[in-house]
């Protein structure tokens, strides 16, 4: 039972780094002049999409918790307009969050808002797909003891991951190597998707490693 | 443990960091060697005579004068593009137009009309770029070494030998007049002098309008032969107003007429030379080697002819130090012993209608002597001092024979070809350019014994601050053996030492004789650790701090180790506080210490978690998390650029109201910094308030409620006339100027005397003595009976009274026999951070005179974000009841980052040219005369004022959290509701101990001071040994100098600085201690009575 959970997971987690790959493989095909560098809000957007996209999909095929009882259209709905209201929020938070951080206030304003929406998709997307719109259950698996099941465990890790990524992309921009990467939010939005990346190989491995000391309280 | 010993084992190690910086630097930080050799007249500096001897010319040294006049105008700080010509309108550019450019017409004007009489020089200066050392390399032609860069307002005569001692001894009548650092310089040497106080920065016309007074009669008088004038307009300008203040204009046209004057006036035997000593920044800064700094204008006319050629298109780069040689030998003196410029040859061609053929033979022999002198020199200097490589050394004296050989065998032949003597000038040349080289890389020579010795030292006492702290709090501490043996350890090795130096008969080295106590009181203390620990806990107990921590340490550390972040420090800082504290936020939930339970529990389980009941909600501490973020950030807006990063602007928020020409914003501005006085003042009344410690009618509260608005109203004023200072009418100047100096000082002695009440007495409650004294505020109610159940003991009954109890349980017996008496004391409960708060307000005060005007937003930022990191540290810290109480290192650490964050703030930034020179100026608007003392003390004030103010501030780290007991509690009491109410008698109902929980266990209480001021010299050790390593392990890097040198120095001053705040913070926790103490006493008397 749980071997072919850890196995969902990792197939599941591999199909969202493949998209990623994708997302840089695919639109020079289409798109002229396409680079990563250089033409990088275009990637982001492209990036963003993708990744809600599978992460959907994935939601809607894998089902990992089968909790929403009441299943009427009107109640559906809501919800898909309280997730995208969410989205919205936390693009906003973390934007507002990275001008605290030293972010500039007026230039670049679009560069760090992709920058908060890409950061949103690897964090309050799966969130969102997972948990739904509930705060509490946010905040729950977000602290100590509060994960129960494998598929919370694996958002849990790969969130944090991101988030670190991000931090850590911010790290060469001071640096004087004078490469077209350190510039303002590049290395953060590359950081950001390592870290994701990495969040998403991590985890099944870690849960495997770990399942024998792994129990959920509601199994 | 007792208090004494607390304050002395911190000294002690506070000496040990010391030891450990003064031997670091001592081996870091090496001047030259200076070599009091002097060339003269009669001793040529080689073999072969020249061709005109000392007997064909009587008046002829090494080579015949050209010139028998000089007159040298040195423009302090004029850089290279106010000088250049501007060239005349292309109409596809845009017309630039700044304040500094094309104002220095005459010098356009004589190049174009006279190509052949004078010459533009970009001349390429030597940091430091500060000018002392600007006289010195410009008078001996030597390279002044970084160390010297402090004692630019203390400069010394010149020992070396240089020019002016060459005039002089050739019986050359030298005149002067301007900066009074000449007469430091050259004691006695002018035969007459007209100096003028260079120190005021803020007067721009004083020296050059006492000069103007004296240069034209003097010349005209014709009683010289070298006749200097400073003038320091300009610098001062660019330091009041910066380059593109309409000012500036203003003085170089000023200059601009002085040039035209004195170019009409010379005669064709004289020389006039029209010098900068250094250039400035964009901010009007100089002292650093930016380009800006180090380009200066070098311009030489004479009504004779000089050149043989039209000047080129774009001036022509050459070092400042070849005005040294080029003057000598043009004015038939022998070139400064010392000297390693290069001759501008061009000069010594003879005019514009000498033969090519002649004109390259004297270019050839004045190169020749230059370098026969540079040659004699290095090779003086390598017998005194062993710094230059001898393998470069032997390649220079191989190239040095060479073109000597073929310079004799061209004198021997005069017929050459052209060519020929062209190769031997280039050779000639190209060993002055390796001499010099050669010089300039090796004169940064470093002790590697002295640096590895310093760093060891730095080392063993972090580990030892790691170790005690770590070890303060546990019961078993053996304090006095691990005081007293390493303290006489030391003593003895110093002892030893002294012994051995005075045997062997060297010079005692006190900085030798420092380290080598530390080290042996080291040695012996981690002896004795060894024996009282080893024995009984694993070695893993040593590393306390938790992960975290230890991150941010490892970052912030690291990033000393790279110039970049070096130079982005003002940045990172702020973003690593920002990471840290959002880190603690997250970790308190990750503990779940910020949503009740049931939140964070499955529902199914019920919530049986034992974290107890949360003190704080979440929503709470989120909201502290983005108050400091916000804060943060709006104090990084004063943030000031290091020259090494052009594309940065520093905020204009940084200069003094008085630079400023919009008189409507600066009057905005100027409202603004009031209200920010105000609000700084109003917020601490409030929290005074708050506590209930304004009600004292102590002396200190006193001053808190009269003394500070009136400090705050002479700081407003004084600001006030700084400001407006340009536009006072006339009649009032006497009256404004004499305000500018007594405002400031009564400011300062407002500060000082309201300090001393507050040693004097540093107790603020109030005592009420009487029946009718209300009972909800008190912390000391009369003893009315045993109390009932144990539980109403431990919950109700202040501990301080049952200390009381025991101790003078008769003597209240009896008193409660005469009937009910009531005794009740006010805000005992935060009698300590009272006395603090009110101490660090009397001491920002005067720091932020020091500042300009609008470092005042900045002061109040300081002090909230300190007060919302407070309340969020106190949020993770449990209240401990009965000791032994620790304060985490996550509060130290971040404590630490703040300090630094809001020195960046400050407008301040580790390099010298961003030192804040105005403070030096505040209440001395005239200048200190020959002190040197004071002005260090208000410029070091000023730097380092964040350093200061956190470090006194830093127990407020231990006492907050029990101020925080008072809301928890009003928390935790509203919700159970009535039944619990019901249950405790009303006159039982007391307010929370606070603050007295701590003197309730005096023990734990100097454990937990001790614990703290250890942790604090950990975090702010391994930075200063991290930066000590940096500088060690990248001596040889291209940024040593400019980066890692100066970072170093300002953190070994700002280390200083905070441990001896540190120090002052924590014994005004023990006078205040010390003072409750007596004050129980007087209590317990009265009440006897």
């Amino acid at each position: 039972m749980k071997d072919t959970d850890i196995k969902k997971l990792l197939y599941a987690h591999l199909l969202c780094i493949f998209s990623i790959i994708l997302s840089v493989l695919i639109p020079p095909l289409f798109l002229e002049n396409f680079s990563i560098l250089e033409t990088h809000l275009t990637w982001l957007c492209i990036c963003s999409g993708v990744v809600t996209a599978v992460n959907l999909v994935l939601y809607l095929v894998v089902k990992p918790n089968t909790s929403s009882k009441r299943s009427s259209l009107s109640h559906k709905v809501t919800r898909v307009l309280k997730c995208c209201i969410y989205f919205l929020m936390s693009c906003f938070i973390f934007h507002v969050i990275f001008v605290l951080y030293g972010a500039p206030l007026i230039e670049l304003v679009l560069e760090t808002f992709l920058f908060a929406v890409i950061l949103s998709t690897f964090t309050t997307v799966p969130c969102l797909c997972l948990l739904g719109p509930r705060l509490k259950a946010w905040l729950r698996v977000f602290s100590r003891n509060g994960v129960t099941s494998i598929w919370e465990n694996s958002l849990q890790i790969t969130t944090i991951s991101s988030l670190v990524g991000a931090w850590l992309g911010a790290f060469p921009i001071p640096l004087d190597w004078e490469r077209p990467w350190q510039v303002w939010p590049i290395s953060c939005t590359l950081g950001a998707t390592f870290g994701y990346v990495a969040g998403l190989l991590i985890s099944p491995l870690w849960i495997y490693w770990n399942r024998k000391q792994l129990s959920y309280k509601n199994n | 443990m007792q208090k004494i010993s607390v304050l002395l084992f911190l000294t002690w190690v506070c000496f040990l960091f010391y030891a450990g910086i003064a031997l670091f630097t001592s081996g870091f930080l090496l001047t030259r060697l200076e070599l009091t050799n002097h060339s003269t007249c009669q001793e040529p500096p080689g073999p072969g005579s020249p061709p005109w001897g000392s007997q064909e010319e009587p008046r002829a040294c090494w080579m015949a004068s050209r010139f028998s006049r000089v007159v040298l105008v040195l423009i302090d700080a004029l850089r290279f593009d106010f000088a250049q010509p501007q060239r005349s309108h292309v109409p596809g550019e845009p017309l630039v137009s700044l304040p500094f450019l094309g104002k220095l017409g005459t010098l356009q004007r004589i190049l174009e009309t006279q190509p052949h009489h004078a010459r533009l020089y970009r001349s390429q200066v030597d940091p430091p770029t500060t000018t002392m050392q600007r006289l010195k390399a410009l008078t001996t032609g030597s390279l002044p070494t970084f160390i010297d860069a402090g004692s630019n307002f203390a400069s010394h005569a010149i020992m070396e030998d240089n020019l002016i001692k060459q005039l002089t001894s050739a019986g050359k009548r030298v005149v002067f007049m301007g900066d009074d650092t000449w007469k430091d310089l050259f004691p006695g040497a002018f035969s007459q002098a007209f100096f003028f106080p260079s120190f005021n920065v803020r007067d721009l016309h004083t020296v050059d309008n006492g000069i103007l007074e004296h240069l034209y009669p003097t010349m005209d008088g014709g009683e010289w032969d070298v006749l200097i004038a400073h003038f320091l307009g300009v610098d001062h300008c660019g330091h009041k107003h910066g380059p593109h203040h309409p000012e500036m204009a203003k003085k170089l046209s000023q200059m601009d007429q002085v040039i035209q004057g004195l170019v009409d006036r010379v005669e064709n035997d004289t020389l006039l030379v029209v010098a900068g000593d250094h250039g400035m920044t964009m901010n009007g800064d100089h002292g650093g080697d930016s380009e800006l700094e180090v380009s200066a204008a070098l311009f030489l006319y004479s009504p004779t002819a000089l050149f043989p050629s039209a000047p080129p298109e774009e001036p022509e780069v050459i070092p400042q130090v070849s005005l040294v040689p080029t003057l000598a030998l043009l004015l038939g003196l022998p070139i400064p012993f010392g000297n390693i410029g290069e001759v501008m040859a061009e000069l010594f061609s003879g005019g514009e209608n000498s033969q090519p053929h002649s004109s390259a033979l004297a270019q050839a022999t004045a190169l020749h002597l230059n370098a026969q002198q540079v040659s004699r020199f290095l090779h003086t200097y390598s017998a005194a001092a062993q710094d230059l490589k001898d393998k470069e050394l032997h390649q220079l004296q191989n190239l040095f024979s060479k073109a000597s050989a073929d310079y004799q065998w061209l004198l021997q032949s005069p017929q050459q070809a052209e060519a020929t003597q062209q190769t031997v000038i280039a050779e000639l040349q190209q060993f002055l350019r390796g001499a010099r080289t050669m010089c300039i890389e090796s004169w940064a020579r470093f002790s590697l014994v002295r640096m590895v010795g310093g760093a060891a030292i730095l080392a063993a006492a972090c580990f030892l601050c790691l170790l005690a702290s770590q070890w303060a709090t546990s019961p078993g501490f053996p304090f006095c053996p691990l005081l007293l043996i390493p303290v006489a350890g030391g003593l003895g090795g110093a002892v030893v030492y002294v012994g051995l130096v005075a045997t062997i008969g060297l010079r005692l080295d006190l900085v030798l004789l420092g380290a080598v106590a530390a080290m042996c009181s080291l040695l012996t203390f981690l002896w004795k650790a060894r024996a009282a620990w080893g024995s009984r806990k694993p070695l893993a107990t040593l590393l306390p701090l938790p992960g975290s921590v230890r991150l941010f340490l490892l970052i912030r550390l690291a990033a000393f180790f790279s110039d970049s972040f070096v130079v982005a420090d003002a940045r990172a800082t702020p973003f690593l506080l920002d990471s840290f504290i959002l880190l603690l936020v997250a970790q308190l939930h990750w503990e779940g210490q910020l949503l009740s339970p049931k939140l964070l529990t499955v529902p199914r389980l019920g919530s049986s978690s034992s974290t107890g009941l949360p003190r704080y909600s979440g929503a709470y501490a989120l909201r502290l998390g983005v108050g400091l973020l916000l804060c943060t950030r709006l104090a990084g807006l004063f943030h000031r650029c290091p020259e090494e990063t052009p594309a940065c602007h520093s905020s204009p928020w940084l200069s003094p109201l008085a630079s400023m020409v919009d008189g409507r914003a600066k009057n905005l501005w100027y409202g603004a910094c009031v209200v920010a006085l105000l609000a700084l003042l109003a917020a601490v009344r409030l929290w005074l308030h708050r506590y209930g410690n304004l009600k004292s009618p102590e002396p200190p509260m006193l001053f808190v409620r009269w003394g500070l608005p009136l400090m705050a109203l002479g700081t407003a004023a004084y600001w006030a006339l700084a400001s407006g200072a340009d536009e006072i009418p006339p009649r009032l100047r006497a009256l404004v100027a004499g305000a500018s100096v007594v405002l400031p000082r009564a400011v300062a002695g407002l500060a000082v005397s309201g300090l001393m009440l507050l040693l004097w007495k540093p107790v603020t409650v109030l005592v009420k003595a009487g029946t009718g004294a209300p009972r909800t505020r008190t912390v000391l109610t009369p003893f009315s009976g045993p109390p009932t159940t144990q539980a109403d003991l431990d919950y109700v009954v202040p501990q301080i009274y049952r200390h009381m109890q025991e101790e003078f349980r008769g003597r209240l017996e009896r008193t409660k026999s005469q009937g009910p008496l009531t005794v009740a004391a006010y805000q005992l409960g935060s009698v300590y951070s009272a006395a603090m708060v009110t101490a660090l307000t009397l001491l920002a005060f005067p720091l932020l005179l020091l500042h300009a005007e609008r470092i005042s937003l900045v002061f109040l930022l300081l002090f909230l974000q300190s007060f919302l990191l407070l309340h969020l540290l106190a949020a993770g810290i449990p209240i401990t009841t009965l000791g032994p109480f620790t304060v985490p290192w996550q509060a130290v650490s971040a404590w630490a980052l703040m300090a630094t964050q809001t020195f960046y703030s400050t407008g301040h930034q580790p390099v010298f040219p961003a030192i804040h020179w105005h403070a030096a100026f505040v209440g001395f608007p005239d200048g200190h005369g020959s002190s040197t003392w004071l002005p260090a003390l208000l410029v070091g004030a000023n730097t380092f004022a964040s350093h200061l103010l956190f470090a006194v501030g830093c127990p407020l780290l231990l006492l907050w959290p029990f101020l925080c007991e008072s809301q928890g509690l009003q928390k935790r009491q509203q919700p159970p509701g009535n039944e619990a109410e019901a249950r405790i008698r009303p006159e039982e109902q007391e307010q929370p101990l606070m603050e007295m929980r701590l003197r309730d266990a005096p023990h734990h209480f100097n454990a937990a001071l001790l614990q703290l001021g250890l942790k604090y010299l950990f975090v702010l050790g391994v930075q200063i040994l991290a930066c000590a390593l940096a500088a060690s392990i990248l001596r040889r890097h291209l940024m040593v100098w400019k980066v890692f040198a100066p970072k170093f120095i300002f953190e070994a001053l700002g280390f200083i600085v905070s441990s001896v705040g540190l120090l002052q913070g924590i014994t005004l926790v023990m006078r205040v201690d010390g003072a409750v103490s007596s004050w129980f006493k007087q209590l317990v008397l009265a009440q006897q009575r």
